[in-house]
């Protein structure tokens, strides 16, 4: 990881409590002019009206269901304009939020899960509508629901990696250590965007703030890492550090899919993504004690070209010979790193001290290669 | 060709463009200025720039075209950043494409001027130019390329008929421990300038452009000038306190120059009429145990006194030496053309100081650079002599070495950096 900073990335949930919670309910209701109301059941999401002025738009949602339910206001890929979790059956709540002009959806999820019962809305009037392309659209909602699969995907595996750990079996936990993360690290500048969850997972003990005791504050994988791979021992700390980590992840694996994602955060993340290999993983810094680098840095270099696959049919009518020199990079780049696995499907990565300096210096210049037109990218998308 | 300023700066050219760092900030800074003036005195440090000065008017910039690159018998500037690549790319398009942006790129900054965008650009995209050079004088910097011998490889880009005769693959002299990281290179660019700044930023953007079609080999850091082609000056001392390389052909003796530097019509490979060959050697010098050594000794080993630089029994630096009352292996007499049946070639050296070697010792000593019409007739004489006898070895090692093919220079706008080799 690196230090906390702020990321292009930023946690939307935020975003959203802050709008919901500067209306004020009661007026609102008082004025009794303009709120929409929701009806929301076990099955049904019924919105009073699909048609409203563009401004500051007040939402009342009553759960007649049996359920506890949220309601999201979203953009058309998805993003989150305003949200509320946990109605309670029985219940009311208010929503106020600052709608432009434009098309959205009301989602109600009974059960806070799956995708919910939508319905198309429509905000006009003056604010100008957003200019938004289509196929900007359909890439950012299709990496939306890339970031929550791979979050999705990483709890089990690592559950697998913390029971491991739990029952102190030394040689399966670091077996499951390093495919435990590659979930993590394809989505890096997404799931790092959760500045809460970050320092909690992928700190290293370096990475510690002035202050913090590493014996007490220093938590999740490296933490883990250090102690299978570097003192080849699991004690009684390390078992309840297997639970925090499950705990965090859990935390992130819920919010992941509110962060704030456009078509140029995405351009940017997969850079980022790349500077994340070209400063920890090249270097050998990032798993220092198991060595697993290569696994980081192929799990980097497969969410960067998520985004890059996902953006490409607009990048190549904006840029086609930027989209060219992607594609060219990409494959220079997994032609190399497969110089360090057997099977080609698998992740099983050559042990990273084991890799030489030139080797090294190699990989390091296809990183460049591939960085610096990826820094292109966002620029191109936004075009 | 001359060095320094020449008609193409202070004429046409340059009053009609050709403006500086400083004037570039001037009018294209608009934004900038208005933020700095609201950021209070960030704004005077600006605002002497924003006069349209003509590069020439700072006498700081050396024209890029002309028959022969600048950066050989230009006079020697204060500062080196010197680079070698490893080609990546297996297309010859792509690398003449990129040898085509590079001579674009030199062509900019070797008059002042940023290659692209500083801060105008789109807010999506990095800057096409890094911009720590922007403010900056041109600073004479001068950039010249080279083109090492694995360029002309078998099956590679289709140069091997045009490999010269004398683009020979050095042999090992004795006493060699080269460093094979810190060796060779398919392309180099030899960056030099008055202000250090300027230097590396000129190879920072050539590396930058290069990205996924070269990769940077090794790079050396020079700060100070060791020999001048400028014999009017003094001869600039090296790490071990000595002018070394007071007879160093000037910038302006053409004859000279015509006889040892550049490569003749007749010599064999005609792309290469009107270029040079260029032998770049990293001298460790073992600094420490040359400060225990007496004076009297030191000056025996350079067979010149410390202070005026004078030759063994002369009294003026410039005095013609006289070998003979030189101790046999003094490093003058060994150097010096009439032991090496008149080699001659024009040294372009920096000292260099790269911190310390993890043992506590300076790691330092002198990036030698060589040209000369043929190595095999400059360099390799004079170094095997010197390898084999010379007892400054005691005091020094090569441990990086490398020899490129240096092209003619680029002669106008639609020219390029190697035109005549893969036209």
């Amino acid at each position: 990881m690196r230090p906390a900073r702020l990321t292009v990335l930023t946690a939307a949930a935020a975003v959203a409590a802050l709008t919901a919670v500067t209306g004020c309910a009661e007026k609102s209701d008082k004025a009794g002019s303009g709120a929409i109301h929701v009806n929301a059941t076990d099955s049904a999401c019924e919105v009073s009206k699909t048609e409203f002025p563009a401004g500051k738009v007040t939402i009342e949602v009553e759960n007649k269901g049996s359920k506890v339910t949220e309601l999201y206001v979203l953009f058309p890929d998805d993003r989150i304009v305003a949200e509320r979790e946990n109605i309670g059956p029985g219940t009311k709540a208010t929503i106020t939020a600052e709608i432009k002009a434009g098309s959205y959806t009301f989602t109600c999820k009974p059960g806070m899960k799956g995708d919910g019962i939508r319905t198309q809305v429509k905000a006009t009037g003056k604010g100008g509508t957003e200019k938004r392309s289509p196929e900007l659209d359909a890439a950012v909602a299709a990496y939306r629901k890339y970031v929550q699969e791979q979050a999705d995907e990483t709890l089990p595996k690592a559950q697998a990696f913390a029971d491991a750990v739990k029952a102190g079996d030394l040689e399966a936990a670091k077996k499951a250590y390093a495919p435990s993360r590659i979930g993590w690290e394809r989505t890096e500048p997404v799931a790092e965007s959760f500045g809460d969850v970050d320092p909690k997972v992928d700190v290293r003990e370096d990475g510690l703030e002035a202050g913090q005791d590493p014996a007490k504050d220093w938590t999740g994988w490296h933490r883990l890492e250090k102690s299978l791979f570097q003192d080849n021992k699991i004690d009684d700390n390390d078992k309840k550090l297997a639970d925090t980590l499950i705990t965090d992840l859990t935390e992130w694996q819920k919010k992941v899919g509110q962060a704030e994602i456009t078509p140029t955060s995405m351009a940017n993340g997969a850079k980022e993504l790349l500077d994340e290999v070209a400063t920890g993983k090249v270097t050998g810094e990032e798993e220092r004690y198991s060595h697993t680098d290569l696994v980081d840095f192929k799990a980097n270099v497969e969410g960067a070209q998520k985004s890059h696959e996902l953006l490409k049919a607009v990048t190549a009518k904006n840029d086609p010979e930027l989209a060219k020199q992607l594609d060219t990079q990409f494959a220079a780049m997994n032609t190399l790193l497969d110089k360090y696995r057997a099977d080609k499907n698998g992740y099983e990565f050559t042990s990273y001290d084991k890799v030489g300096e030139a080797e090294r210096k190699e990989l390091s210049d296809a990183v460049s290669a591939l960085g610096e037109p990826l820094s292109k990218l966002a620029a191109a998308v936004a075009k | 060709m001359t060095d320094q300023v020449s008609e193409e700066t202070t004429g046409a050219t340059g009053a009609a463009g050709a403006p500086s760092r400083r004037a570039v900030l001037g009018w294209g800074g608009a934004g900038l200025a208005v933020g700095a003036a609201a950021a209070g005195g960030a704004v005077a440090a600006f605002g002497g720039g924003s006069d349209l000065s003509p590069a020439a008017s700072a006498g700081a910039a050396v024209p890029f075209h002309g028959e022969h690159q600048a950066g050989i018998a230009s006079a020697v500037q204060d500062r080196l950043h010197f680079a070698a690549f490893d080609v990546k790319t297996k297309s010859r398009d792509e690398l003449v494409t990129l040898l085509k942006e590079w001579t674009a790129a030199a062509r900019l900054m070797t008059a002042g001027l940023p290659v692209g965008d500083v801060f105008e650009g789109a807010p999506e995209a990095p800057p096409t130019d890094t911009g720590e050079a922007l403010g900056l004088k041109p600073s004479r910097l001068t950039l010249t390329i080279g083109f090492g011998p694995g360029l002309f490889a078998k099956d590679r880009f289709g140069l091997e008929g045009k490999r010269p005769e004398a683009l020979v693959d050095l042999e090992l002299f004795p006493g060699d421990n080269l460093d094979q990281a810190r060796s060779g290179g398919d392309l180099c660019v030899q960056a030099c300038a008055d202000d250090p700044q300027v230097a590396v930023h000129a190879i920072r953007q050539l590396a930058r452009i290069g990205f996924g079609k070269v990769v940077v080999r090794w790079s050396q850091l020079g700060f100070g000038k060791t020999s001048s082609t400028t014999p009017d000056e003094q001869t600039p001392r090296n790490m071990m306190g000595f002018k070394d390389g007071t007879r160093n052909i000037s910038g302006t003796d053409k004859a000279a120059l015509d006889k040892h530097v550049w490569v003749g019509a007749g010599d064999g490979s005609d792309w290469l009429t009107g270029g040079s060959y260029l032998v770049a050697r990293r001298i460790r010098m073992h600094i420490e145990t040359w400060d225990r050594t007496p004076l009297q000794e030191q000056e025996d080993i350079f067979g010149r006194d410390k202070g005026e630089g004078a030759p063994v029994g002369k009294s003026k630096e410039r005095d013609e030496p006289f070998l003979k009352a030189m101790k046999p292996e003094a490093h003058v007499r060994l150097a010096h053309p009439d032991s090496n049946d008149g080699a001659t070639i024009l040294r372009r050296g920096y000292s260099f100081t790269d911190g310390t070697d993890g043992l506590g010792r300076l790691d330092a000593g002198l990036f030698f650079l060589a040209y000369q019409r043929d190595v095999r007739k400059g360099f390799i004489p004079i170094q095997r002599r010197l390898a084999k006898a010379d007892v400054l070895n005691e005091y020094i090692q090569h441990v990086g070495s490398a020899i490129f093919a240096v092209p003619p220079g680029v002669r106008d706008k639609d020219d390029w950096w190697g035109r005549s080799l893969f036209a």
